[in-house]
């Protein structure tokens, strides 16, 4: 029986990493998992793809997924900068950075917006379960003010919303979706990676070990109850032909700069996720009632990329050779006399 | 200079994650804000071994504004060859002030990329590679570059424990053999690094310099042989010190370092590699006001020094 391939043929099993090391129940596992779907899926070649994390259990998870592509663990919220030297480099590699909301909302909250100040072209998950889980369960800066500590400790703090950051900064894409809803954070991602620019999904992805109890906001039961998604999502890649068989007026179809399709099928309120002061409202109002809302909060397919904008050339660096590199001789020359 | 401090962390990880990468650094007066609008050599020491845990770095020495454009280039070749930071300190004095020079020369030498390996390379491997595997012995490991069509390029690499495979590992005799070959590289580069240039008439004295103190010892050395006093001359050009430095004091009863920083940072870093017999003809000069240093800042302490009966 030969193995179901994807388009660039191969089985779904290439797009697998090394053996999780977090707790069994992580919503982080299951995140990996979601990653795997999507990459075989969209038939993402593993020599292409460059996978990018900071520090904690979140930036681990590279390891875990597509285990012949390009990876670097690099330092604790500076994710942002190796994504973005390495992606100027190299324009034709998918980068996707794995980031947590330790590594996100503190320590590289600087680099987080100033990656999306510049429109990075670039996928950045941050896997999100309001504690620092390797240091043994402290408050991040995502946990919401009230929530309680598994040994009783009520955060005291106001919290940072990811999404919410993002908007205000007018990053060219921004979602949210849970860790245990394969079937939206499935298609996000697939979106995200196809969207060129900076797209932020958080994700929230309780925390077993420190972060699932009573009290939380960020745990299984609590996402559970209180998720409360926009949109239904779904991808079309620009592999597959188009069959939008919904009654008009029930979908939004937003398409990509790469010919993808994300087909948005309202569910309650009529959410424009093309119009930013909507969606902050959206998260405002959630926020308000105590809901999380998820689903794709905002999309803008016209804003220049980063590698545009500073005009880097298609071609990645390695394959310039050095008559493109090195300036002539009357160059230098003219270079020279400048300075006489 | 402040900015520096600030890159310590990515310095260490690009050390031990071995990721080519030239950092200038323009050397101006601390500790902290310092004196922002003034000179110093004194992040000589701190910037050789940058970041924490056991990082060293190869740290080039231009002396003039010519050997600022040529460490420039090489720098970037000794990157892409030892696949680790190359920190080239200059200083504000030669940085950003005004200075006369040669007309510079056309780059005719290739790029030296290093290592590299191709898809080509890796079929004739036929995939059989280690991103941090010693092959050749000098410590310097083969990599690929992102983007290279070959089942077998891709590789994880980290600023945590690896080994061989680029396997994040804890394992305590991969982790020492790791790191003894990275002290192996840079022994390696320290051979390829520049050479100091040395001027030498023969005399019981010597003098060590590095970076723009140079135009200074120049002018000192034509106001000492005026008075009789003939001083041979070394300019240290890279860290780590080449052999030739402990030869040079081998050669002389007394050898001065004129530097300009507080603590004898070179000083120091000489004595350190210098074998115990010689260390006792090391004597130090220093100059740390944030203003370049002047010939008179060298020639009154050396004559002071030298008239004191040894």
């Amino acid at each position: 029986m030969s193995a179901t391939v994807n388009r660039v043929g191969l089985p779904r099993d290439a797009y697998k990493g090394a053996a999780t090391t977090l707790c069994a129940g992580c919503g982080h596992n299951s995140i990996t998992n979601h990653m795997i779907k999507a990459l075989y899926e969209l038939g993402v070649e593993p020599h292409m793809l460059a996978k990018m994390s900071g520090i904690g259990c979140s930036s681990k998870t590279p390891a875990y997924f597509v285990e012949s592509a390009h990876g670097f663990n690099g330092v604790h919220g500076r994710m942002p900068a190796l994504t973005t030297g390495a992606h100027l480099a190299n324009r034709q590699l998918i980068m996707l950075g794995v980031s947590g909301d330790g590594d996100t909302a503190s320590i590289g909250l600087g680099q987080f917006m100033h990656m999306i100040r510049r429109n990075v072209d670039c996928t950045y998950i941050i896997e999100d379960n309001g504690t620092y889980g390797l240091t043994k369960g402290q408050f991040s800066a995502t946990a919401d003010l009230g929530s309680v500590q598994k040994k009783g400790g009520v955060n005291t703090f106001q919290p940072i919303d990811p999404c919410a950051v993002a908007l205000a900064l007018g990053c060219s894409f921004v979602a949210r979706s849970f860790s245990g809803d394969g079937k939206q954070v499935v298609p996000l991602i697939k979106a995200a990676i196809a969207h060129r620019g900076t797209a932020i999904l958080d994700i929230i992805s309780p925390c077993v070990t420190f972060n699932d109890h009573d009290g939380s906001t960020k745990s299984y039961s609590w996402v559970k109850d209180h998720e409360e998604s926009i949109a239904d999502v779904s991808f079309i890649p620009f592999f597959e032909e188009v069959h939008v068989d919904y009654e008009p007026g029930t979908v939004r179809d937003v398409r990509l700069h790469d010919g993808s399709h994300i087909v948005l099928k309202k569910l309650g309120e009529d959410h424009d996720p093309t119009d930013r002061r909507a969606a902050i409202q959206v998260i405002e109002e959630g926020r308000a009632e105590g809901h999380l809302v998820t689903g794709l909060l905002y999309v803008d397919t016209a804003m220049s990329d980063f590698a545009t904008t500073e005009h880097i050339p298609e071609q990645p660096l390695k394959d310039l050779g050095e008559d493109e590199l090195r300036l002539s001789r009357d160059d230098f020359a003219q270079f020279m006399s400048e300075f006489a | 200079m402040s900015c520096i401090s600030l890159m310590a962390e990515f310095s260490g990880l690009a050390y031990y994650a071995e990721v080519p990468v030239v950092i200038f650094d323009i050397q101006r007066i601390g500790p902290s804000t310092g004196l922002p609008t003034r000179t110093s050599q004194a992040d000589l020491g701190f910037v050789y071994t940058l970041s924490h845990g056991d990082t060293k770095h190869l740290v080039l020495l231009p002396g003039t504004v010519e050997e600022c454009y040529e460490f420039a280039r090489d720098a970037f070749d000794h990157a892409d060859r030892f696949q680790t930071p190359v920190f080239v300190l200059s200083d504000l004095d030669l940085g950003m002030n005004l200075w006369m020079t040669p007309e510079f020369k056309y780059p005719e030498k290739k790029f030296d990329r290093g290592k590299v390996l191709a898809k080509d390379d890796l079929e004739k491997l036929a995939g059989e590679w280690g991103r941090y595997r010693d092959v050749d012995g000098d410590g310097v490991t083969y990599r690929t570059l992102p983007g290279t069509d070959h089942p077998a390029a891709g590789y994880f690499t980290r600023g945590s424990g690896h080994d061989e495979m680029a396997r994040y590992t804890e394992g305590a005799d991969a982790y020492a053999r790791n790191m003894d070959r990275l002290t192996r590289k840079l022994e390696t580069a320290r051979h390829e690094l520049p050479a100091p240039v040395v001027d030498e008439k023969g005399s019981p004295i010597g003098l060590i310099a590095f970076g723009s103190t140079d135009a200074a010892v120049v002018e000192a050395r034509q106001a000492l042989d005026e008075k009789g006093k003939n001083v041979d001359y070394m300019r240290v050009r890279a860290l780590p010190l080449s052999d030739e430095v402990a030869r040079f004091v081998a050669r002389h009863e007394r050898v001065y370092v004129v530097e300009q920083n507080r603590d004898g940072q070179l000083f120091d870093l000489i004595r350190l590699a210098l074998p115990a017999a010689l260390v006792d003809r090391m004597r130090s000069i220093r100059h740390y006001n944030g203003q370049p240093i002047p010939a008179g800042a060298i020639i009154e302490p050396l004559m002071e020094q030298e008239a004191v009966p040894t």
